[in-house]
Parts: C-alpha cells; sequence; structure tokens
C-alpha cells in the first residue's frame, strides 16, 4: 500500500518537472496567439535557448548568466519572428518553421565551433547549475506520515525556476485579465482595426506580445539544461515545444486550463516511462508509443470539435495590414 | 517598360533572387563566425557535390528527395494550404512502400512489383494526409496544427511497427527484413554499366526519373487540367471559387491527398533505390527541407528542381565540409535551410518596398 502511495507521488514528482518547460513555452505561445501571432517557433526558442544557457554557465560559471544569456537568445529569435511576421507581414507559420529550423543547425554548428564537439556542451558543475532547495519547516513535518511524503518529494526539493514556472501562471491570468495591457492584447488578437482606431498601435503590442514570449520560452530552454539536466545535448528538448502548442490548445488559451495542460501532457510522459513493459491485467501491454502519442490525439479529437471546441483568437496567423 | 512589366520582373524575378542571395550572405556570416573562411567552404563544397562522379551521384540522389517533397508542399501551397506534414507523409509512404515491397510474392516480375510499391508510397502518403484534410475541410480544424501532430503520431507509429511488427526475430536493431529483389530500383551506374559505360558507384538510382516524372505530371496537372484549375482558384481567392461552381472542401482533400503521396515517395528512392529495407527516420529532415525547396522553387516544378539540386549540392558538399574541415559539421546545411525559409519565405517583402520605390515608382508621385 505505502509502495503504491510512494510510487504516485514520485510519478506526480517526475511529472512536475517535465511540467515546467511546457508551461513555460505554452506561457509564451498564449502571449503570442492572443496578440493575433501564431507561434510555432516555440520549440526552437527552448532549443536555442537551452543551448546558449548551458554554453554561458560553463563560460561564466554561474546559472544566473546562464539565465540571462538564455533569455536573450530566445527573445532575439523572437524578435526576429516579429520582424518577419509584424513589420514585413509574412506569413508567420513559415517564419516558425524557419526559427525551428535555424535552432536545431545552430546549436549544432556553434556546439562544435566552442566546444569542439556537435550538439553538446560540456556537463555543467553543481555552481553553475540552479540547484534544487529544501523548503523551509521540511524537518517538522517530515515525520508526518502521509504530508511528509509529499513534502519532501512533490512540494520541496525543486530548483527555483520549477517554483517560478507554477508562479508565473497565475501571474499570466493577471496580466492577460486583469491589466490594460491585458485588455488590449486580447483585442488585438481578436480585432486588430478596433485597437487600432483606438489609436493604439497594433505593431507595437503584437512586439511586446512577442518579447515577453520569448523572455518566457527562454526561462524554459534555461530550465532544460542547466536545472532539468547538467548540460544540453542535441535535440533536448524532443518536441516539448510542440506539446506546449498542443497543451495551449488543449486549454484554450486560458492560463489556468493550459496549465491543467501542460500538467496532463506532462504526466502522460512521466507514467509512459513506468508503464514499459508492465503487462495491466486485462488490457494486455499498452504500447508505450500509444502513451506517448496521446497528447497529440487528444489535441487533434480537441481541435476537430469532438469533445468541446477550441477556437483560437480570431485574428491569429493574420498580418494586420493598415488602410491607408 | 511599362510598370507592370517592371513589376513583374520585380516579384517573379529579382525578389526571389535577392532572398536567395540574402540568404547565401547569411550563412557566409554564420562560417565568418565560427572561424572559417567562407571561400574556402564554398569551393570544397561545390567539389565535393559536383566535381567529380561519385559527388554528383549523391548530389543527384540527395536532391531526388527534396524534389518529392518540395512537389508536395507546392501542390499543397496552390491551394492555399501548408503542408508541415510532409515529414510524416513521408515515413508513412515508406511503410507503404515497404509493405508492398517485403510481402509481394518473390517470383513476380520488377515491372510489376516495382509499380505496386510505388503506388504503395504514394497511397500510404496520401492516407496519412487525409485526416488532417478532412479535418480542415469538415471541422475548421487548422490543417498545420494537425499535420504536425500528425508528424508525432507517425514517428510513434513507426516505431511501433518496426520494433513490434516487422522487426525479424533475434534482431536487435528496430529495422525490417530485406524487400525482395523484384523491388529493388537499380542504380543509374549499374544501367550505365549495362551499356558499357563505367561511372562511379553511388546511392543515385532510377527514382531520379520517377522524380522528374512526377514533376512534369504535377505541373501538367496544376496548369492544364480542370482540377488543377480548382486547387489555383481556391488558393487565390476562397470565394471566387465558390462563385465559380468549385467546392472547397472536396478541393482541400484532393490537394493534400496528391501532396501526401508526393512526400510518400521520398521512400522509393530511400528504400526501394539505396537501403532495400524499411528503417528508423528514414525520413529525417526532408520534409522540412521541402518547405525550402518549395518556398526557393516558388511552386513552380521547374523551380523546385532547380532548388531541389541545389539543396542536393548542399547536403553532398556539407558531408564533404564535414569531412575536409575541423570546425563545420553538415549540420550547416540545416541552418541555412532555416535561412533560406526564413529569407525566401518569412521575410520574402523584405525588398519589395525600396525596389518599387526606386524601379518601378507610381507615376507621378516622384
Amino acid at each position: 500500500m505505502s509502495d503504491i502511495f510512494l510510487n504516485t507521488v514520485l510519478t506526480l514528482d517526475a511529472s512536475v518537472r517535465v511540467c515546467v518547460p511546457l508551461i513555460f513555452a505554452s506561457m509564451a505561445g498564449l502571449f503570442a496567439e492572443r496578440s493575433g501571432v501564431v507561434d510555432i517557433g516555440l520549440e526552437g526558442k527552448l532549443l536555442m535557448s537551452a543551448f546558449i544557457a548551458a554554453s554561458a554557465a560553463v563560460a561564466f560559471g554561474s546559472p544566473w548568466i546562464g539565465l540571462l544569456a538564455g533569455i536573450i537568445a530566445s527573445s532575439v529569435l523572437a524578435m526576429v519572428h516579429g520582424f518577419a511576421s509584424i513589420t514585413y507581414k509574412g506569413n508567420q507559420i513559415v517564419s516558425g518553421v524557419a526559427i525551428n529550423i535555424l535552432a536545431a543547425g545552430l546549436t549544432m554548428i556553434l556546439s562544435l565551433a566552442w566546444f569542439k564537439k556537435a550538439g553538446i556542451t560540456p556537463t555543467l558543475k553543481n555552481d553553475q547549475r540552479f540547484l534544487s532547495i529544501d523548503l523551509p519547516g521540511l524537518e517538522l513535518i517530515d515525520h508526518i506520515p502521509i504530508l511528509g511524503v509529499i513534502y519532501r518529494e512533490l512540494i520541496s526539493g525543486h530548483n527555483i525556476l520549477v517554483y517560478l514556472a507554477f508562479a508565473i501562471v497565475p501571474l499570466v491570468w493577471w496580466v492577460v485579465f486583469r491589466t490594460r495591457f491585458g485588455l488590449r492584447l486580447r483585442a488585438v488578437g481578436e480585432n486588430p482595426k478596433a485597437v487600432d482606431t483606438a489609436g493604439i498601435s497594433v505593431e507595437t503590442l503584437r512586439y511586446r506580445a512577442l518579447l515577453i514570449g520569448g523572455i518566457l520560452c527562454g526561462i524554459g530552454g534555461v530550465y532544460l539544461s542547466t536545472a532539468y539536466n547538467a548540460q544540453f545535448v542535441k535535440d533536448m528538448t524532443a518536441g516539448s515545444g510542440f506539446i506546449a502548442l498542443a497543451a495551449l490548445i488543449f486549454g484554450k488559451w486560458h492560463p489556468y486550463k493550459v496549465l491543467a495542460a501542460c500538467f496532463l501532457f506532462a504526466f502522460l510522459d512521466a507514467i509512459s516511462i513506468r508503464l514499459q513493459g508492465i503487462v495491466i491485467p486485462g488490457i494486455g501491454e499498452i504500447p508505450v508509443q500509444l502513451i506517448e502519442a496521446t497528447p497529440y490525439i487528444l489535441t487533434i479529437i480537441l481541435l476537430a470539435g469532438f469533445i468541446g471546441k477550441a477556437v483560437p483568437p480570431k485574428a491569429s496567423a493574420q498580418p494586420y495590414i493598415k488602410e491607408l | 517598360m511599362t510598370r507592370e512589366r517592371r513589376l513583374s520582373w520585380i516579384n517573379g524575378f529579382l525578389l526571389p533572387f535577392l532572398n536567395v542571395l540574402t540568404a547565401f550572405i547569411a550563412t557566409a556570416i554564420v562560417f565568418v563566425l565560427i572561424g572559417v573562411d567562407p571561400i574556402k567552404a564554398t569551393k570544397i563544397l561545390i567539389y565535393g557535390a559536383l566535381g567529380y562522379d561519385e559527388g554528383l551521384g549523391y548530389t543527384l540522389y540527395y536532391a531526388t528527395n527534396f524534389v518529392f517533397t518540395g512537389l508536395a508542399v507546392a501542390v499543397a501551397f496552390h491551394a492555399g494550404l501548408f503542408n508541415i506534414g510532409g515529414e510524416g507523409q513521408a515515413y508513412v509512404g515508406g511503410l507503404g512502400t515497404a509493405l508492398v515491397a517485403l510481402y509481394l510474392n518473390p517470383a513476380l516480375s520488377a515491372w510489376i512489383v516495382i509499380p505496386l510499391a510505388i503506388s504503395g508510397g504514394l497511397l500510404f502518403g496520401a492516407l496519412w494526409a487525409i485526416i488532417p484534410a478532412y479535418l480542415q475541410a469538415y471541422r475548421g480544424s487548422h490543417i498545420v496544427i494537425t499535420t504536425i501532430m500528425f508528424n508525432f503520431l507517425a514517428s510513434a507509429l513507426m516505431v511501433y511497427v518496426l520494433v513490434n511488427v516487422l522487426r525479424e526475430v533475434g534482431e536487435m536493431s528496430p529495422e525490417s527484413a530485406d524487400f525482395i529483389k523484384a523491388s529493388w530500383l537499380p542504380f543509374v551506374h549499374d544501367v550505365f554499366a549495362s551499356f558499357g559505360y563505367k561511372i562511379a558507384k553511388s546511392p543515385l538510382n532510377l527514382s531520379i526519373l520517377v522524380a522528374l516524372f512526377f514533376s512534369g505530371l504535377v505541373w501538367f496537372f496544376l496548369w492544364h487540367t480542370r482540377w488543377g484549375y480548382a486547387i489555383r482558384a481556391v488558393g487565390k481567392s476562397n470565394d471566387a471559387a465558390v462563385y465559380g461552381g468549385i467546392n472547397p472542401k472536396k478541393i482541400i482533400i484532393v490537394t493534400m491527398c496528391i501532396s501526401g503521396a508526393l512526400a510518400g515517395l521520398v521512400g522509393i528512392n530511400e528504400l526501394m533505390g539505396v537501403q532495400h529495407r524499411l528503417f528508423l527516420n528514414f525520413n529525417y529532415g526532408y520534409g522540412f527541407g521541402g518547405i525550402a525547396v518549395a518556398l526557393m522553387g516558388r511552386n513552380h516544378p521547374v523551380g523546385i528542381l532547380i532548388a531541389a539540386f541545389l539543396f542536393g549540392i548542399l547536403y553532398q558538399g556539407g558531408a564533404e565540409l564535414d569531412f575536409e574541415l575541423q570546425n563545420v559539421s553538415r549540420d550547416i546545411v540545416v541552418v541555412m535551410q532555416g535561412l533560406v525559409i526564413l529569407f525566401c519565405g518569412g521575410l520574402e517583402y523584405l525588398y519589395r518596398p525600396i525596389l518599387i520605390r526606386f524601379l518601378a515608382p507610381i507615376e507621378g508621385t516622384e
């Protein structure tokens, strides 16, 4: 009994860790898409940031410099996306794809040039990483039966970026639904012309949304290489950016629902490793690939409108062309 | 020259040329940043890709894949659809080819087996595109998102099939048994040898003829058939197409099936032509490469052939760079692909305002 309980807690704990980059990336996508810019490039930004963060952490010996560098790298890509899709009114999806491919190539080329190994950075020492921190009061609660395990394994003992991820969701909600900027952001994604008529610059708003997205995505990438792992390895995002995109749709562009979707997808990921080779009575062995594919299948079913309906912001993917 | 002539000249020739040039200059900057002389690198690249028989063979072999995926993306573009799913369609198309080439009676003639195996690729590629197409046409789900999801589903499916179904008993690596001999497409060097000419061995095989055939077919289909007209009409203006009696929903399905089928042909070159078995990730990168090829080739079969050849050069020359220089790996090609997509796609209008201002100003405003 206590074994099952401990296993459940550990699976949930693993889900929390997997969830973090998904949260950052999907919140980044939320800002972009709410402003009417589709962001396929989340994956590329995560990857680039993960690489630059690990490189900077190795070079300067501090995870904080890594964090800064990762955020800058991701924001630069976000601005390239903005330049193409806002200023030059190019196809938003095309420039997003470009960013993904560019990031995949650049991380390989730069790692070879800087560290003499393609697609890998040196292993980060402990003082170059974000390490897990014990929350206060651990000794007090630790001996309480169920609560102690939950506190020790699930709530305490994560690194600072994990707590930041969960703290950022209510903040995003507050910004999007309770501030003037958020109101304008939502308006510009639904009806940019109305916003323009009110004398507010559509372009500036969208750039700001993309910049916020760049910063958030950057933190997600930093987490991957300096906190969750201790180095950058080739293609380490492994589709997280696209899962985040799926979570964004699955959560219908609403911060809390998106968080729930991220957690669901992360949980599926965590459980798929544990279910490997285990035969479930009556069903047999579930193929790992099926569990891995579940987030995508669920999102497709939702998109098809068979369970609820995911309606994106009306003006998304459309460049705004001002009438003269 | 009238202003219209100048404008079409700017849009059709000058702008694409400048865009490609910008992508190359940006790549040169990347070379400089990593401490490689771009001119030396270009020399190595071009020699490696075109300088000798074997290199040229490899170049054309890589180009063949890009023709298939480039055509796939282009056909969809003409209907206003962005098919990001070439990667998955190529993968599953390979499964279709493999099933035919594995399980058909080995005694059958190659004249029967090869067309059937090619059809298997076409069919499975199309099948993998039909669900996103249906969802776009009848349920309004955005094709870009669904095709992305289908890429991931394809790779999950293929891992499952290769590990649990097609893998031979006792084998460790997830790959199928060898295809039946009758399904092997002859290598070009063998064909030449049978006529008495000796050329260096390379993976180049007769798939390249299939690629040329389909390029011609796509050109004929798009510009000289009723369906092609309908596809282009839907792409230009949905409303006008409806007014003209065209059903856009049907067109979306037809277009995506053709697009998926074309992507499904990558397996012909890779599996029937070279490896003669199905294995993991044989499609890797060609689906996305097709986007760059289609954008660079302006969605026209002739442009795509040229762009595919260029990417063939980059792929083969990139391998040579990898070999010759310490500081570069062939991933430089991926960077270049990204830059081409950025400058020929996302930033395609970068120079337009300035070109129009200087070369084709509106009369009377100067």
